[in-house]
């Protein structure tokens, strides 16, 4: 087996150490061909096809296997990642390369790899007897592994001769190395760039517009005027972060102002924290998010934030000039006191470019090639794009990813990734705000599918170890109609003894996730199953949520129960947790009125509409928080520095003023001290005259709060579950929707022996950045929902045209009121100045929260009548408009 | 700069090794005239040196001899040059206190120590370049050494390390893939009996990953066999043709 010769590869690393590795070389690793008699097939997974059906280019008509060099994976995948390129050999010293440059090309080319479909082969060439070079006297690292990969690719042409002569297999080196290729092309290796191949692929044109167009740096000198100073070397920048020349930060552009942007600088500096960064030039092509290094201004320069609202919507592509003009307009004469730090960002320490949904702004030139792409979020710089398809993008969402910003160019330069579908369309909307959302949506993996288990799935003996069968207990679940994943059974029954056994049984779903595996990792990353208003984006795959794990009713399921002896008072008595296997019987509720699930602790206002609660979601509710309390405690006391809880801090007195000065002009008296005395308070809070008053006190104090998030107990010492006003809480009935509840069910089944542990599990530094996640992925998924919520408002009330309600005022700001209408449980605002009419006269009284406009006053919970429509005057960001009716 | 990928996805280690194969192992025996018996192995560019002495009597302080068996005495030390950066080990520091008592037990078990009561076996070994594995090399330097001494043994000690990563076991660890700081286990293999002189583990390794570390160290400590065998066979050819047999 071990026919390798032992090498010597030596590296200075810091100058002085000598370090010796050794690096065998191998002649058992095959080509990826099958069919190749002389590597017999020696390798097993993703392999190349015997005869590649490839798109018919004209510049190489044999069937061939594409070999790209590293830059070209780097910034070309999008091409590479398009179904209609296959065959293809990546290198290792192309993959290692990669792996240290772009993590996220890396992930990306590994999941390419991973598809069978797309016949990816990874050819180990450093340690392949024949394709090994050793590094030259005088040569660079760069230059040897080009010239590894030429090698490889020589190797590839002789050797695919080899096996069929009549097959006359290619294999065509892609780089865009100038240089590179020449080199190439003089040993007799097919060598094309990029994007000579893919022009060159006559049957898939639209692959042409989602190459990356990459000036070459040595003609960008020479055509156009230089916009922006060069940035400086990432050497030079450290160096100059260390001596405290520049600092480091994170560059956040202005919503409201395209040629304003802060940078947040990092560290503990307790001046110079926001750096502002004003002027085209200054800005010097940093993005939204990117981590760069300013150099801040002597404080003769410092300017004040300017207030004004600048779009970048001036046609004329290269019009700088213009620019000028417009930067002087931000310099309004300010008081010495609002100036602020203020700095030039002179180099990029790391971009954190992402693809970027938006939609096209077509060229006035008919036949002109070039166009610009707005992007949904405002915070980003319209992108240059090149695409033949100008006339299909119009009107549709797509997806653009930044390629490079030259010097020389008033926009970044991109390329275009993917078409959404059409502007106001359900499911491109949806899918916008997916994306905008960061919630991940994609189909599972093939990996992550493998470790599904196979049906027909039945109870082996093996699942029914430390497991305990209660079929016998009648064992219901309530859920709304069309529930098909559902978490959670109920049983009560009467003991010999006249006490009550109560039981929850929540569907188990760690049995299925097992630690650490691609299933367990893909759930860990969704974090939550995300409802939107027409659709779910599940955690796990659907086999599981809505069958497997899903507790149906007349089918044998495993759970995970935990059991109460109570006494008539419903005084706990004893308490036991024990996997089970269950049978339950479903009860449907016929209340047709769940759109959302409800967020049991916080009440998210969304669902503060006309829902109706019945006694039974109440009771089910009730003994939901029980289990939860009960779990927490007892993986407390098991596992006092790694058990993972929920907290819902107190808020801070100053939030509720708001609520105590609404309620005082009303009369009413509302406490704060503690959570029990402010929801009685509440409860006494009524007024005869006005029913809906107690509704709008609810509302403001719901805003009020502070987010509830999961932690580790052992990083934390504050458990202290305000809303619930329990010391302790935690996540365990909803598994098959919450990944916080599948590490909660494996600290439980831990601490009853019914289940093994794994190192992970009681590191509670892994734990945390569990938490971490669930938190942002939590967040991210509300704010999702919200965001479908108001699309399917805007859809509503589009089909209804204007419309006039009654409405309650719900906050009074300083030029505008926040309204709430309750029929539709729609909150908007309503603007007193309008644009190109003249100002009228607004009075703002912060004691009695009140605005006076010109005659009338509005007071907070005051009753108004308002218009609503639709706005679509900007076709991105489309909204709902709200002007008063009465009082006039 | 990503860290260094141990394993990767095509199943080859940082030296193009695959997960359970060993590194290259060249041993000779015999390489010191004056001593009873020697050794001088390379596994990889881990090089270490075996001398063995005895059984004779105790040296020092008699009260030490044991009355039923021969007293194991195992020193252990590693040159100043041995590692990449110059450092100087004084004689007798925590670590070679250490690995020369996991040595004793390892060849008290090996050795049939009661054939020889109230005397003693001295073993040597020095480690002249250390690229992983050092314990492992050493016991079977010392094998061969005790071989070449003529001392009678139950049956070859043969020693292996093994680590864990992304859910494979990696059968001997070099350097590189030592300092990545993942869970490392040596095991000393008495092959035909499946015997195990001594196991040892840093780091943590749950439960269930142990079973197949334990085959992968053990399996390559059968491997390791093999080559010694060879090598003891080798070695004995060459001495009876020298013999005029």
């Amino acid at each position: 087996m071990l026919k390798s010769r032992t090498f010597l590869k030596k590296t200075r690393a810091g100058g002085v150490m000598k370090i010796v590795r050794e690096h065998y070389l191998r002649d058992d690793i095959g080509c990826g061909a099958p069919g190749c008699a002389a590597c017999g097939g020696a390798h097993e997974g993703p392999a190349l096809e015997p005869q590649p059906q490839d798109p018919a280019s004209s510049l190489c008509p044999r069937p061939h296997y594409l070999l790209p060099d590293t830059n070209v994976l780097l910034h070309q995948i999008d091409v590479l990642e398009d179904p209609a390129i296959r065959n293809v050999i990546v290198l290792q010293t192309v993959l290692q390369e990669v792996r240290n440059r772009s993590a996220p090309v890396y992930k990306r080319i590994r999941d390419v790899t991973n598809n069978r479909e797309k016949h990816f082969y990874t050819f180990t060439n450093e340690h392949h007897r024949e394709t090994y070079v050793e590094q030259e006297q005088g040569e660079n690292a760069n230059d040897r592994n080009d010239r590894a990969i030429r090698v490889a690719a020589k190797w590839y042409n002789e050797h695919l001769k080899n096996i069929s002569a009549e097959n006359q297999l290619q294999v065509i080196f892609i780089t865009n190395d100038r240089k590179n290729k020449e080199k190439a092309v003089e040993e007799g290796i097919p060598a094309f760039t990029c994007e000579e191949y893919v022009k060159s692929l006559t049957a898939n044109p639209e692959l042409i517009d989602r190459l990356a167009c990459l000036s070459d740096e040595r003609n960008e000198i020479e055509s156009g005027k230089v916009i922006f100073s060069e940035h400086l070397p990432l050497s030079k920048l450290q160096q100059g972060i260390k001596s405290g020349t520049y600092l480091q930060g994170t560059f956040r552009a202005s919503r409201e102002n395209y040629l304003e942007a802060t940078v947040w600088i990092h560290g503990d500096t307790e001046e110079n924290k926001e750096i502002i960064i004003q002027g085209l030039k200054h800005l010097n092509r940093a993005v939204h998010e990117d981590i760069v290094a300013v150099e801040l201004f002597p404080k003769s320069q410092w300017v004040a934030p300017s207030s004004v609202v600048l779009h970048d919507e001036g046609l004329n592509e290269d019009d700088v000039e213009k620019e000028e003009e417009r930067e002087q307009m931000l310099k309004t004469a300010v008081s010495e006191k609002m100036l602020k730090p203020t700095g030039r960002v002179v180099g990029i320490i790391k971009r954190n470019w992402r693809p970027y949904c938006g939609m096209l702004s077509k060229s006035g030139i008919k036949e002109s090639r070039r166009h610009l792409f707005t992007p949904a979020d405002k915070r980003i710089p319209r992108i240059r794009i090149e695409t033949r398809q100008a006339s299909t993008l119009e009107g549709r969402r797509i997806i653009v990813a930044i390629d490079g910003w030259p010097r020389n160019s008033r926009y970044p330069n991109g390329h275009f990734v993917k078409n959404l579908g059409d502007v106001g369309e359900k499911e491109t909307e949806t899918e916008v705000l997916l994306l905008e959302h960061d919630v991940p949506h994609q189909p599972f993996s093939q990996a992550v599918l493998s470790f599904l288990p196979k049906m027909p799935w039945s109870i082996t003996e093996k699942d029914m170890k430390n497991r305990e069968d209660l079929r016998h207990l009648c064992v219901c679940s309530v859920d709304p109609p069309g529930c098909t994943d559902i978490d959670d059974a109920l049983h009560c029954r009467e003991l010999e003894n006249g006490n009550l056994e109560v039981g929850v049984h929540i569907a188990d779903v760690s049995h299925f996730i097992r630690p650490g595996n691609a299933l367990d990792q893909e759930s860990a990353r969704r974090g939550t199953t995300v409802y939107l208003c027409e659709k779910r984006i599940d955690m796990v795959p659907e086999l599981l949520s809505s069958n497997l794990c899903s507790l149906r009713s007349n089918v044998d399921r495993l759970a995970f129960s935990c059991i109460w002896e109570m006494n008539r008072n419903a005084e706990i008595l004893k308490t036991r947790f024990t996997k089970s296997v269950i049978n339950s019987k479903a009860l449907t509720l016929s209340s047709p009125e769940v759109r959302f699930h409800m967020d049991s602790e916080t009440h998210d206002p969304i669902d503060l509409q006309t829902k109706e609660l019945r006694e039974t979601n109440s009771m089910v509710e009730e003994f939901m928080l029980l289990a939860n309390i009960s779990v927490a405690k007892r993986i407390h006391e098991e596992f006092s520095e790694h058990a993972l809880l929920r907290k819902h801090p107190a808020p801070p007195p100053s939030n509720y003023e708001i609520l105590v000065k609404a309620a005082k002009s009303k009369n009413l008296e509302i406490k704060t001290d503690t959570a029990k005395s402010l929801a009685d308070s509440l409860d006494r809070a009524e007024s005869p005259a006005f029913p809906y008053l107690n509704t709008l006190l609810r509302i403001l104090t719901t805003r009020c709060m502070m987010q509830a998030v999961y932690f580790c107990s052992g990083m934390d010492n504050d458990f202290h579950h305000y809303g619930l006003a329990s010391p302790i809480y935690t996540h365990f009935t909803s598994p098959i929707r919450r990944y916080a509840d599948i590490i909660v069910h494996r600290l439980l089944a831990v601490a009853i022996g019914a289940d093994c542990t794994y190192p992970e599990l009681t590191d509670k530094h892994k734990l945390a950045d569990i938490c971490k996640n669930l938190n942002f992925r939590h967040k991210m998924a509300q704010y999702a929902q919200r965001a479908s919520v108001a699309f399917h408002t805007q859809l509503f009330f589009k089909s209804k045209g204007i419309v006039s309600e009654e409405a309650y005022i719900l906050f009074v700001r300083k030029n505008a009121i926040v309204v709430l209408i309750p029929k539709y449980g729609l909150e908007g605002t309503v603007f007193f100045e309008e644009k190109d009419k003249p100002k009228p006269g607004l009075t703002y009284d912060d004691e009695i929260p009140s605005l006076k406009v010109e005659d009338t006053v509005f007071h907070i919970f005051d009753k108004v009548k308002v218009k609503i429509m639709l706005d679509s005057s900007n076709l991105q960001h489309q909204k709902i408009r709200m002007s008063l009716v009465e009082p006039q | 700069m990503a860290g260094l990928e141990l394993l990767s996805d095509q199943g080859y280690r940082v030296d193009g090794r695959r997960a359970g194969e060993l590194r290259k192992i060249q041993a000779r025996m015999g390489v010191f005239a004056q001593a009873d018996g020697s050794a001088y192995i390379e596994q990889g560019n881990t090089k270490a040196l075996a001398v063995v002495y005895g059984p004779h009597e105790i040296r020092g302080s008699r009260a030490r001899a044991l009355p039923d068996r021969a007293l194991v005495n195992c020193q252990y030390s590693s040159a100043t040059f041995s590692t990449g950066e110059r450092k100087r080990r004084p004689h007798g520091d925590r670590k070679s206190c250490e690995m020369g008592l996991q040595l004793r037990q390892t060849f008290e078990a090996a050795i049939l120590t009661q054939l020889h009561p109230r005397s003693q076996i001295d073993i040597y070994v020095q480690v002249l370049q250390a690229d992983g594995g050092t314990y492992a090399a050493c016991v079977n330097a010392a094998t061969l050494a005790v071989l070449d001494a003529g001392i009678p043994m139950r049956d070859f000690v043969c020693a292996c390390s093994a680590g864990f990563v992304d859910g494979t076991a990696l059968a001997d660890l070099s350097h590189v893939e030592e300092a990545a700081g993942g869970p490392q286990l040596a095991l000393a293999l008495l092959p035909a009996a499946g015997q195990i002189a001594l196991l040892e583990m840093d780091a943590r390794l749950h439960e269930d990953h142990l079973e197949q570390v334990l085959e992968a160290a053990a399996q390559a400590a059968r491997d390791v066999h093999t080559l010694l065998d060879r090598v003891v066979r080798q070695h004995v050819c060459e001495a009876s043709i020298l013999l005029g047999d």
